[in-house]
Formats: structure tokens, sequence, C-alpha cells
């Protein structure tokens, strides 16, 4: 019988996470669980989000305590239909070893990757077979691949996932091959070839989704489809009062304010998010780089271009995600999406809706990509 | 990139990079290239303890060793500095830092003030501070205090590699005077760094750990006692927040303050001598900015004020300890308001 019980472990989201604390359970014991359902709050030091039924049951035990910390991988709590005895459920409690890791996973480096592009560094994680077309996420100003941090293992159990920091981002040397989305598609175009692939599906966040928007109206026969999350390019609103104080930003003090107008819970902001924004910021020639950039897509207060308006044209597939409370592109610009597409709008949720509502938003990516 | 890197290795780096970046930055002092009867150029020690090892072979002639002078070439520097250079002097040991005060109290701290900002001196002289390395009373001290008390100079003693790294770049780049003291008994300790430069702006205390019972404030190996001593509480339920000040002036006390507004506890860990040391600042601060939010009185661990003893046992025991730090954060929780 034991076969039908199933444990509920400490997630590992992103490739630094080590342990997690339980913050808080969201079902009682003895409560009926459906798949993605969310069970538990557990926070990392880099963010909190919950945990989510991996398959239908009865939650019979919650083995964490609400203040404890784990590490990945560690019996948090234990699901199993009604028939399944207590002592059964207690053998399996008791009976139950954290698995070690495997071959190669507690080295956290090796599973980022690093590509030269036309002279720049370029950082990309890639994983998951290769039969289907694969799928690759752009991320916004001033972000890096760990925004998809939630994202990329749900896509990868059936597509091949792949995530780049663009230039002067993340762990990519700090230089543009040039500051406007024709530039930038032209070199995440480069960055495709150079990994031998031929065609994807994007996914791209604000500026990232502009730059995607971009990509498929220039080298249409690249792109399979679009999924455009809280995307620039689709309308000329966007408060640069964010990305210019982003810019500006020099202490934890100064960023925090800003960072917080990305979420719609500005609680979700801490400490840890902040040093490794600060560090990035602080690498020689970010500031600049990012200055140029915020200078050439929205100088003036308006977004300088608006590729995401003329893909109709293109017939591919698209996809519009939007946070509704999201204070940097105004939700609004969903509406301006091309006829045919899916709109899907998240309440409670701000400019980081692939970081909030995490389940969500791969639920309906999954969709997307299933066509 | 970020890789592991020891603290020394992150000076080096720090070095290299920045006088690969302006021609402007040399590099002098005592052995820094190879010391006496040695060429040089084959096996370049690099000073007293290999900080600067490999760098003559790069950038050759921009650094030059120096005689047994700290006077001369200190002064040399700080003058060479007022005349445009970005000079970064190598004086071994803090302790003998005495023989040069002139030239950095009256000279280099005062030069921009008295030259109505005409004139600047971005000198750094880069120190070894501290102890538990077995080198006695003259070779051991932690005498951060004498420069914070002087207007003019930059004080700054890191924790890690990668505020190491940082905060040196900083140094270098930065306009007035900078003291730059390296914990002897850091220069191994490993963290990660970023392969690219990056400076850390002055000013900035780090929160290197959260808590909301008591602050514990420290700087350089304090830090990693007071991590140590906070492991130790967080088994008794006692939640501690940890500011590394990182830089001693400027002192970022507005991040003390908001951390004991949060916790109402203050322990203050300092390796000086505990007369007019950083801790006694940090806690005189705190009472005048903070008073209402204390809810019990402030804990000060420090040596006791006596030379820096040359019998092992009795150095291990003059270094402020985990246990001693776990016993004042005790202390602080258990007097005063709850």
């Amino acid at each position: 019988m034991s076969a039908a019980i199933t444990p509920i472990v400490m997630p590992k989201w992103g490739l630094s996470m080590r342990e997690g604390k339980v913050t808080a359970w969201l079902v009682e014991e003895g409560a009926a669980i459906e798949v993605g359902m969310p069970i538990v709050e557990v926070e990392t030091d880099k963010i909190a989000n919950a945990v989510e039924a991996p398959d239908p049951g009865l939650l019979r035990r919650r083995v964490a305590q609400e203040g404890e910390t784990l590490p990945v991988k560690a019996l948090l709590g234990v699901l199993a239909p009604a028939e399944v005895s207590d002592s059964e459920v207690d053998a399996y409690i008791a009976g139950y070893v954290v698995p070690a890791p495997e071959a190669g996973e507690e080295e956290a480096e090796p599973a980022y990757q690093f590509i030269d592009v036309e002279g720049i560094r370029v950082r990309y994680v890639q994983r998951g077979a290769a039969r289907r077309v694969p799928v690759l996420f752009i991320h916004g100003f001033g972000g890096d691949l760990d925004n998809w941090l939630f994202n990329l293992d749900a896509v990868a159990e059936r597509h091949p996932v792949i995530a780049i920091d663009l230039p002067a981002h993340g762990q990519s040397d700090a230089k543009l091959p040039g500051a406007g989305l024709a530039v930038l598609a032209a070199f995440v175009v480069r960055f495709l070839d150079r990994i031998d692939v031929t065609r994807v599906h994007i996914v791209g966040h604000s500026m990232g989704g502009a730059i995607a928007a971009q990509l498929a109206l220039s080298y249409p026969q690249r792109v399979a489809s679009l999924a455009l999350i809280n995307s620039a390019g689709l309308g000329a609103e966007i408060n640069t009062g964010y990305t210019e104080g982003f810019v500006a930003a020099t202490s934890r003090r100064e960023l925090k304010p800003v960072v917080e107008q990305l979420f719609a819970d500005p609680q979700l902001v801490s400490r840890q998010m902040l040093d490794d924004l600060l560090k990035y910021k602080r690498l020689d020639g970010v500031t600049e780089a990012l200055a140029t950039l915020g200078t050439a897509l929205f100088g003036a207060g308006r977004q300088t271009a608006s590729p995401g308006l003329q893909l109709e044209a293109t017939g591919k597939p698209v996809l519009i995600v939007w946070g509704a409370e999201d204070r940097i592109i105004p939700a609004a610009h969903a509406a301006n999406a091309p006829p045919g597409a899916t709109v899907e709008i998240f309440e409670g949720a701000g400019h980081m809706v692939m970081l909030e509502k995490a389940s969500e938003i791969n639920a309906v990516l999954k969709r997307h990509f299933a066509g | 990139m970020a890789r592991k890197l020891s603290m020394k290795q992150a000076i080096n780096e720090a070095l290299d990079q920045e006088m690969t970046r302006d021609p402007s930055v040399i590099i002098m002092g005592e052995d820094i290239v190879g010391g006496a009867g040695s060429d040089g150029e084959r096996d370049a020690w690099g000073g007293v303890l290999g900080v600067t090892k490999g760098l003559y072979a790069k950038h050759g002639d921009r650094l030059m060793d120096t005689p047994l002078s700290e006077s001369a070439y200190v002064g040399a520097a700080i003058g060479a500095a007022a005349c445009g250079m970005r000079p970064v002097a190598e004086l071994m040991f803090i302790d003998f830092m005495g023989v040069c005060f002139d030239q950095i109290f009256n000279q280099a701290a005062k030069f921009k003030y008295m030259f109505g900002g005409k004139a600047q001196t971005p000198v750094v002289i880069r120190t070894m501070v501290g102890a538990g390395f077995r080198a006695a009373a003259q070779h051991s001290q932690m005498l951060t205090p004498l420069f914070t008390h002087i207007p003019g100079l930059k004080v700054v003693c890191p924790s890690t590699p990668y505020d190491t790294k940082g905060l040196l770049i900083q140094s270098i780049r930065d306009n007035d005077p900078v003291i730059f003291c390296e914990h002897k008994n850091l220069y191994g300790f490993e963290g990660e760094v970023p392969e690219a430069s990056y400076a850390i702006p002055f000013g900035e205390a780090n929160v290197v750990r959260e808590g909301k019972h008591v602050t514990i404030v420290g700087y350089g190996l304090m830090v990693h006692r007071a991590l140590d001593a906070a492991a130790a509480l967080a088994k008794e339920g006692i939640e501690a927040e940890i500011v590394d000040l990182r830089t001693l002036s400027p002192l970022d006390i507005d991040t003390v303050l908001e951390s004991v507004e949060k916790t109402g506890r203050l322990v203050c860990v300092d390796e000086a001598t505990p007369r007019c040391s950083i801790a006694a600042d940090v806690s005189a601060q705190v009472a005048q900015h903070a008073f209402r939010a204390l809810k019990g009185p402030i804990e000060m661990v420090t040596p006791p004020h006596v030379p820096v003893p040359f019998s092992p046992v009795l150095e291990d025991a003059y270094i402020p300890s985990a246990e001693r730090i776990v016993a004042a954060a005790r202390r602080s929780l258990k007097e005063g308001k709850h």
C-alpha cells in the first residue's frame, strides 16, 4: 500500500537553493488535496512561495513544523488516500531518508554555461531532452535568468528550456552590442546560432517580451510561438520612475522602494534579493549600460518601439500574460494584444507575475506550448 | 562569473585589475616585489605574506620595493598622490604606522581641507591588523580607532573576500586617503568573488544576518565570531541580527540604529582595546540617538586594556570569543525591559 503514499518534500527552487524554511501550512491534516493545490509556504533566502501538491490525496500528516528550516528534499508532509492506515503513514515517515544529491547536483555552478557571442560572454542555462522545440526565456530590464526560478523546471517537464542573461545583465559581460530592440533581437539570434538551436518558442518578460516580439518580426522562421509576460512593446506607457530609479540606486536603502514596485506584495522583496541586485549593479560598466539601454528603449518617459502591435502579420500563436497590479507597464496594454492571442490577467500579482503566480503561469505556459 | 577566492587572492585581483584599468595606480612597500637580494623577476615573493605575488611580472616597475623606512615611503606615496598618482602603499603591520603619523595625520588627512578642496590625496595604505597570529604585542594590534579619530581619513576593515575586493577597488578610486585594514587571520578565508571589477561604496554597513532579539555590531574577524555566537544563540531561540560595519570612517550608524530600533538590544564587538574604541563609539552614538529604543544595557565585548600577549593561551583569551559574545547577548536580554 505504501506505493500510494506521496511525500511532499522541500522543493529546490533554483540552482543555489540548499534549504528552505517552512513558514506556514495552508491546509489542515485530513484535507482533500487536488493536484497543483498550494499546501505549504516555504521561504528561501531569495523568495517565498507555496509548495504545490504533486498528486491528489488526503494530507495525512504535517511532518515539518512551521518555523523549521530543512534541506532540499526533506519530508514536509505525507499525502495518501484514506485506505492507507495511520501505521503505514507512521512507518513511511519513520523510514524516510532525505535522498543524497544526484551526481553533479551539489555543484551549482556547472549548470550555468557560458559562451562567447560576438565578443560578449553570455551566461545561460539549457536543459531538458531535445525532442521538442525548445522554449527560450528572455528576462527584462535589470533582470537575469534567475527570474525564471520557478518556471524553468515546470516547463522543462515537456520541453527543452533555454534561459539567457542578456548582455550587461546577470553574469553576462557588462557590454552591449547596441541598445535598440533590433540589435538585441539579432544578438539573441546569434546566441541561438552559437548553441545550434534553429527554432524556439519564446517566453519574454517586460523588455524581454519586446525583444521576443521584435525577433518574431525580424526572424519569423526562428520563432514557433510567443508568450509575452507583462511585456514591453505593446503600448507607449511605462513607469520610467522605476527604470531610472533602478539605474540610479546605489544602496540597499535607495533600491528597496524601487524594487518593491515590481511586486503586488512588497514583502516579497528580501534582503538577499536586494543584495544580489546590488552585487550585479556594482559591477563595472553595468550602470552605464543600463542607462544607455533605458534611454534608448524608454527615453522621454515612453516606450520608443511597439513591435508587439505588429504580431498579427506573423501568424504566430501569441499568449499575453499580465499581473493586474503591474506598476511598471500597465496591464491595460494586454488589450493591445494581436487578434487571436490568448490573454490571461492575474489578480493579486504585479510586474513579476512569473514569480508571484508561478504555478498558474506554469500551467498557462504548458497549455500554450501544447498548442 | 563568481568563483571562490581567498581574501588574499581578492586583494591581489583588485590590485591587478585597478593597475590594468588605470596607469596612475602604483604600489610601494617593503618586499612587495622580491625582497632583499632578489632580482624580483623569477620568483618574486610579493610581500611578507605573498599578497602582491605575481603583480611584478605583469606591471613591472609600477611596483616599487622600498627601503625599510615607513616614514620615507609612506610620505613618498602621499606626495605622489598629491601630484596625481594613485599609490597603494603596503605597510606590513598597522603597529608600525606610528613612525609615519605626521605624514598621515597632519599631511594626507589635511591637504583637501587646508587647500580649500584644490588638493586631493588619493592614497591607499594597506596594512595588516589583528591578533591570533602568534606575533606578539608589536605585530598584533587592532589600531583602527587611532585612524577613525582623524577627520580626513577613511578607514576600511572588511570581513569577506567579496567585500575586500569591492572595497579595495573603491579605496583606490576614492580621492581621499584610505587606511585599508586587512585582518591577517582572514587572509586564507574563502568566499565567492565575481571575476569582473566592482566597487562597494563607503559608509554602507552590511546586515549579514537578520534577527529580531539582539543586534550584534562588529567588523573584520569579529563578524565571524559574531556569526558563530548567533548560531549558538539560535539554539536557545535567540535570533541575533549582525551588522558588519565594513567601513569605520565613514560609519553607517543609520543601519545600526535601524537594527537597534527593531531589536532594542545592542552588543558591540571590537578587537581593539576598549577605551575610545569603535565599540565605544557605536555604543555612544546608539545611546545618544536611539536611547528610547533600548530595552536593556548596551554590552561591549572587547579585549582587556592590555597589550596583546605573546603566550598563545593568553592571546586566545585576549581576543573576543563567540562564547563571550553569547554571554553578552544573554546579559543584554536578561536585564532591562521586556
